[in-house]
């Protein structure tokens, strides 16, 4: 399987540059665990975007809608506890969507200015209501709520020490991780990190991506929604209630997003922050484009982004040891462009990444602002070398009325 | 002559005009009534609260200084909107404009009209370079500038802090406050107060009106006569209303997008100077954030027309300030989010509601014509 | 031999303009039924009725003797109407099995039953001789294959009544008997089929009965062996009709456009999309370009005006213009009737008078340096409303509000305003009514005789070989034949554009 070969590339070059620079975060449990954790909210953003888009309605407002959702999961999850909390989210995150499916569906406002509006919109309201509590006593600052319980986490029997039924089993990856052998060890560290003390909220999360490929593309229903997205005239002369669907997809992609919100607030964190959300949903808009729109696509754009945002939160020496992983991709890249004789991009590719490792040699440490930046960096990157050969669904963003144009 | 007068100022045409900010205001008025409403209080004890406190002299000084980034920035998102782009880097690319031009500004001394003619350059120079590279990146790889603007926003925020923090910044003894070193009183720009004065203005405690005032109605003007009059300004509205055909008619799309981005940014970069060079002088922690995005707002609302975003602005700004006298009334001041978010959902709206009324007034009329 | 669907006294209003008055019609089982009319006479919109997608303004529809009221497409479906489109509606990204059972799809257990659903596909195809792999790409197939799959969708879903609309409007002769064919397969199983075109030796050829509709309203109803093309042609207009001609010789010794060896290179298919394409054209002759669609027209257009790359020399009045932008070609004198007005040369949302400055944007007298000059361009517009009979209010009216053949006469209008010295019309009548077409037409004999050179290309064989002075046939990209329009017949022309002559 071609996924399996190149994630064995990936892991011996961590491996490697892990030796090289003794930044043993870049495999180690810790990154891997909060990768996994970090990409969750990615994933449920991307996922949202695969609805909406493939519907046709072209979904900036992904953002403002986690933010309600994440709102929803502080409010909601600090009074009635976290399941929910997340049940909460899922419905302010509808609601979001609500208003940009009306406004985009049915009155054919721009896709893109709706979803912009929504998200200045929605930072606003949440900010508002947050003071409301504040001031009426029940929240403890203005902009953040009370604390949320935790929701148990779990893992695999025997590889990764889950516990089932009060017994706690063996932690057989874990064991081998500890060995420090090379790559060996980075491997198991790395599914050690995926498979155990994993949250049951994400177990869900991540099963949402088979499931949604499962509805796009092997149900009536989801036959109907890309129908949409792709010849809406065709669907309508066949009896597809275009604008039904429409609205199918946009809700849903409110409802995931929200719940990406939702998970950020009540298992990323233990309590709604402002500015939590920071940008996740339009890294999750990327993560959708990098998967060219389709699951799995973005589950391994989530799964990357995920990685960047959580090696920013450990250790900053390994972010500074990533640079060295940069350098090598850029060389790879390089080395392909060259081959198929492109040789301006082959040669920019080369002398970024020699840029790169003069970067590298030269900063002892990354500041710390810098390092928060990572995840924002690895998405320009990663939208600036695979932005090619995109597959949108052919009426995506064309307002649509019944009967045809005008 | 009359008769040019009355088609232009046809009953139907005033009335369509209107309709749409009309319908916004009411929708928006309904639902800031319900905010207030469930804070339990009077809606028409707040909305009077913020006229009076609003008109007082005070209160417009501040409104026109509040306003008067929102307007620059918004004419920078205009530009791009026009052309079928999405500036929303706005934010980030004022932030390096005005930080840069503090922290240069601040190195040398030139007369005063030559030193902030400088510090404009700067601050431009800054923001179009920002968004050069969104520009390059959606030119040459095909990114979506939506996404890559608001990565770059994010990334011009760590970019200062660091700058700010480790390079660029004065240590002052006692305070916790970073901020790069003053700007010498060359490179400060008046405020309006002198003028004022002679107009029987008396003087405020809060201060005057920044100078940079006369540039924002500059601004306005000429980006109305390039976009309106111009060219460039036909190719660029020709690239935003029908792409394919503008490429068809000559126009150079690529470039075009490359120039409106790297345009838009460089206005961008002087919005975050009137703050700067009318009242701190220097760049600092405390830099107002969310100019960016209230300005997208504001061209929203304001149409993305010269006229338009200006009342948008003063309407805005007018909300932000006066809000303020709400909580001496026990209402949160946060209020106004509200207001200014139903503002914008609804004119989104009602402008599109009513450009189709309009294509089918049109449709009819021509009906009319052809059976006669 | 029953009646299968039955129109009375129809009728359809549009915001500015009446669609269909009175328009009665009467299909009966196991025959092809015709409805011919100019383009504009309401034949689309009394088909669309019939399907579900528009609602009459008053009459009925009956359907097997009962009277019935269509309220979406679903409903006519049920009643065993089907529609294959003359606009493919077909999603490109899905297969042809998908786009077959949209909408009514055969479920098992919650998920679509996509093995069932193949074989009838299957089965079906071969009943009808309609042969196609159900799990291609639609947007791999050739258009003959796109068709063959809108009429299996109408099949699956139990279709006894099919409308054609323009069906053989984009298929070359082969395919055109392939489809005729069918037809007769369908006819024997006791289908009643309705065939809307506008090509009369085709209706005549397998139509049993005639309707003609002309400006909204029935005017006769025929039986195809009681009448001639000719007297059906002018049924439809109710007048003689226009003679797309040319009048003798006036060409002249300047050459205006020269083209050597232009090719444009494959990005990915088999064959380079333009492939050595050589030809003079003098001042004040008309070369026209036959060919099928998708065999480099677009291409040539293209390359001339600058909107592709090519290898090879393209040379204007002498010198060469490989190095001008497009901007630069339009300066110089080139002007150009694209194919998709609305795509390609309005901004449908803006007054008439800005899109007056679209493609003039560097030259009088809408500009005055870099300035646009607002009363000039407004004048220049009115005058050119007045010149080319567009019908619109005024200047301020939005290109949307306007009639695709007064877009069209406006367009013309603006490009002769600047007499150009080369004029290129892709498709300059298409989907224009019979006057604006007559009026176009004009202009162009006019603007030749002034010695303007110009490029036609055009799907009509009329009106390529009434109008061309010469005749080049492009087929896979190359120029596979040049031809004498004095002395050749639309077949001639039709066999020639094939590669069967």
């Amino acid at each position: 399987m071609k996924i399996l070969r190149y994630a064995t590339m990936l892991v011996f070059i961590l491996a490697s540059i892990r030796i090289i620079t003794g930044a043993s975060d870049l495999t180690s449990t810790g990154t891997a665990s909060a990768a996994l954790l970090l990409s969750v909210p990615i994933v449920l953003a991307a996922l949202g975007g695969l609805f909406s888009e493939r519907a046709g309605v072209v979904n900036i407002g992904l953002e403002g809608m986690m933010i309600m959702g994440a709102w929803a999961g502080g409010y909601i999850g600090s009074q009635h506890g976290p399941w929910a909390g997340l049940f909460g989210a899922v419905v302010f995150g509808s609601l979001g969507a609500l208003v940009h499916a009306i406004a985009t569906v049915t009155f054919g406002v721009d896709h893109v200015v709706s979803g912009v509006a929504i998200n200045i919109i929605a930072a606003g309201l949440v900010r508002y209501l947050s003071t409301l509590l504040y001031q009426g006593g029940s929240w403890p600052g203005p902009s953040q709520s009370p604390g949320i319980e935790t929701i148990s986490l779990n893992g695999l029997p025997i590889l990764s020490g889950g516990q089932y039924f009060g017994w706690k089993s063996p932690d057989l990856l874990g064991f081998i991780a500890n060995l420090n052998w090379f790559f060996i060890s980075d491997f198991a560290a790395i599914v050690r990190g995926l498979t155990g003390d994993v949250s049951y909220v994400t177990i869900v999360a991540i099963s949402f991506v088979p499931l949604a490929y499962f509805i796009l593309w092997r149900t009536a229903f989801g036959l109907r929604l890309r129908s949409a997205g792709e010849a809406p005239t065709a669907a309508e002369s066949l009896g597809v209630n275009v604008y039904a669907m429409k609205y199918a997809g946009v809700l849903i992609s409110g409802g995931l997003a929200g719940l990406g919100g939702g998970f950020l607030a009540i298992v990323a964190a233990s309590n709604y922050q402002e500015n939590q959300v920071a940008g996740r949903g339009y890294i999750g808009l990327a993560a959708l484009l990098f998967g060219n729109y389709r699951p799995g696509g973005l589950l391994a754009g989530a799964g990357l982004f995920g990685f960047a945002d959580a090696l920013q939160l450990r250790d900053s020496t390994a972010i500074h040891a990533l640079l060295l992983f940069i350098v090598v991709i850029l060389a790879f890249v390089a080395f392909r462009k060259f081959k198929a004789a492109k040789h301006v991009s082959a040669a920019l590719s080369l002398g970024s990444a020699a840029f790169t490792l003069w970067f590298y040699f030269a900063v002892d440490e990354l500041p710390g602002q810098l390092v928060t930046m990572t995840p924002y960096i690895a998405t320009i990157l990663v939208m600036a070398l695979a932005s090619q050969r995109l597959r949108m669904p052919a009426a995506d963003g064309m307002p649509y009325r019944r009967g045809g144009l005008r | 002559m009359s008769n040019l007068l009355t088609r232009k100022l046809s009953p139907s045409k005033v009335g369509l005009a209107i309709a749409a900010p009309l319908a916004a205001a009411i929708f928006s008025l309904v639902v800031s009534s319900i905010a207030v409403i469930v804070s339990k209080k009077s809606p028409v004890e707040a909305f009077k609260t913020m006229w009076e406190y609003g008109t007082e002299a005070g209160s417009l000084m501040e409104i026109i200084n509040t306003a008067t980034p929102y307007y620059i920035a918004a004419i920078a998102i205009a530009v791009t909107f026009r052309a079928g782009l999405f500036n929303i880097g706005v934010e980030g690319q004022l932030r390096l404009g005005a930080l840069f031009s503090c922290y240069i500004g601040a190195m040398f001394v030139l007369p005063p009209v030559l030193h902030v003619a400088a510090v404009f350059i700067v601050a431009m120079t800054f923001g179009g370079l920002w968004a050069a590279i969104a520009a390059y990146l959606k030119v040459k790889r095909g990114v979506n500038e939506v996404i890559s603007t608001i990565m770059l926003n994010s990334l011009a925020g760590g970019l200062s802090a660091y700058l700010l923090s480790k390079h660029f910044a004065l240590i002052e003894e006692g305070s916790n406050n970073l901020q790069t070193k003053q700007l010498p009183a060359s490179a400060q720009v008046p405020d309006l107060m002198p003028l004022l004065r002679k107009l029987g203005v008396q003087d405020q405690p809060g201060g005057g009106v920044y100078g940079m005032f006369f540039v924002a109605v500059a601004l306005g003007f000429i980006f109305w006569f390039v976009v309106n009059r111009t060219r460039f300004g036909f190719e660029l509205r020709a690239s935003g209303l029908n792409p394919i055909a503008a490429r068809v008619s000559g126009v150079n799309s690529k470039k075009m997008t490359f120039i409106a981005l790297v345009i838009s940014g460089a206005i961008a970069g002087l919005s975050g100077l009137p703050e700067v060079l009318g009242q701190t002088h220097s760049y600092n922690l405390g830099f107002r954030a969310g100019i960016g995005f209230s300005a997208i707002a504001v061209a929203l609302l304001g149409r993305n027309s010269a006229g338009g975003m200006a009342i948008s602005a003063l309407l805005f700004g007018f909300l932000e300030v006066s809000s303020r006298s709400l909580e001496l009334i026990d209402i949160a001041p946060e209020t106004y989010v509200i207001m200014q978010g139903s503002i914008l959902l609804s004119s989104v709206v009602a402008y599109e509601v009513v450009r189709r009324f309009k294509l089918t007034l049109q449709s009819n009329e021509l009906a009319k014509v052809v059976q006669a | 031999m029953s009646v299968a669907v039955e129109l009375r006294h129809i009728s359809k209003r549009f915001p500015g303009v009446i669609a269909n008055k009175d328009v009665s019609l009467k299909v009966e089982t196991g025959t092809v039924h015709a409805l011919v009319g100019e383009n504009g006479a309401g034949k689309s919109t009394v088909m669309k009725i019939l399907y579900g997608m528009q609602r009459p303004d008053s009459g009925e529809i009956l359907v097997n003797g009962q009277v019935v009221n269509f309220k979406t497409p679903n409903d006519a479906i049920d009643a065993g109407i089907g529609m294959v489109h003359q606009h493919f509606m077909l999603a490109d990204n899905f297969t042809v099995l998908e786009n077959i059972i949209l909408g009514s799809e055969p479920q098992h257990g919650g998920t679509i039953d996509f093995t069932s659903a193949r074989k009838k596909v299957v089965e079906m195809a071969e009943q009808y001789g309609l042969d196609i792999d159900p799990d291609v790409l639609v947007e791999e197939l050739g258009v003959g294959q796109r068709q063959r799959v809108e009429i299996l969708k109408v099949l699956f879903r139990g279709a006894r009544i099919l409308i054609f609309d323009e069906p053989t409007a984009v298929l070359v002769p082969q395919e055109v008997d392939d489809l005729f064919q069918a037809l007769e397969g369908l006819r024997a199983q006791g289908m009643a089929l309705i065939f809307i075109s506008h090509k009369l030796d085709e209706v005549l050829r397998v139509a049993d009965q005639v309707t003609v509709v002309r400006q909204g309203s029935t005017v006769a109803e025929v039986k195809s062996k009681d009448v001639t093309a000719r007297q059906l042609a002018e049924l439809m207009v109710g007048s003689e009709l226009p003679k797309p001609s040319t009048l003798g010789h006036t060409r002249r010794e300047e050459i205006t456009l020269s083209l050597k060896g232009v090719s444009v290179p494959t990005t990915t298919g088999s064959r380079d999309l333009l492939a050595n394409i050589s030809f003079d054209l003098h001042a004040g002759e008309v070369i026209g370009i036959a060919g099928v669609e998708g065999n480099g027209q677009a291409e040539l257009v293209e390359a001339i005006m600058g909107l592709r790359d090519y290898t090879g020399s393209i040379q204007f009045n002498g010198s060469s213009i490989d190095e001008l932008s497009v901007a630069d070609r339009h300066d110089l004198g080139i002007g150009l009737i694209p194919e998709d007005r609305q795509r390609q040369s309005l901004m449908m949302n803006s007054p008439l008078w800005e899109n007056r400055i679209l493609g003039h944007q560097r030259s009088k007298p809408v500009m005055r340096g870099f300035v646009i000059d607002k009363k000039a361009t407004i004048e220049s517009t009115r005058t050119i409303m007045d010149e080319f009979d567009v019908r619109a209010p005024g200047p301020d009216t939005l290109a949307a509000a306007l009639s695709g053949g007064n877009q069209q006469k406006f367009i013309v209008g603006r490009e002769m305003s600047k007499a150009p010295a080369l004029l290129v019309a892709s498709h300059p009548t298409r989907g224009v009514d019979v006057g604006a077409q007559g009026a176009i037409w004009d202009v162009l004999r006019k603007a030749r005789e002034k010695g303007m050179a110009i490029v036609l290309i055009s799907a009509d064989l009329e009106e390529l070989i009434g109008m061309s002075d010469r005749l080049l046939v492009m087929l896979r990209g190359a120029i596979t034949a040049e031809l004498d329009p004095a002395k050749t017949t639309p077949e001639q022309l039709g066999s020639a554009m094939t590669g069967a002559a």
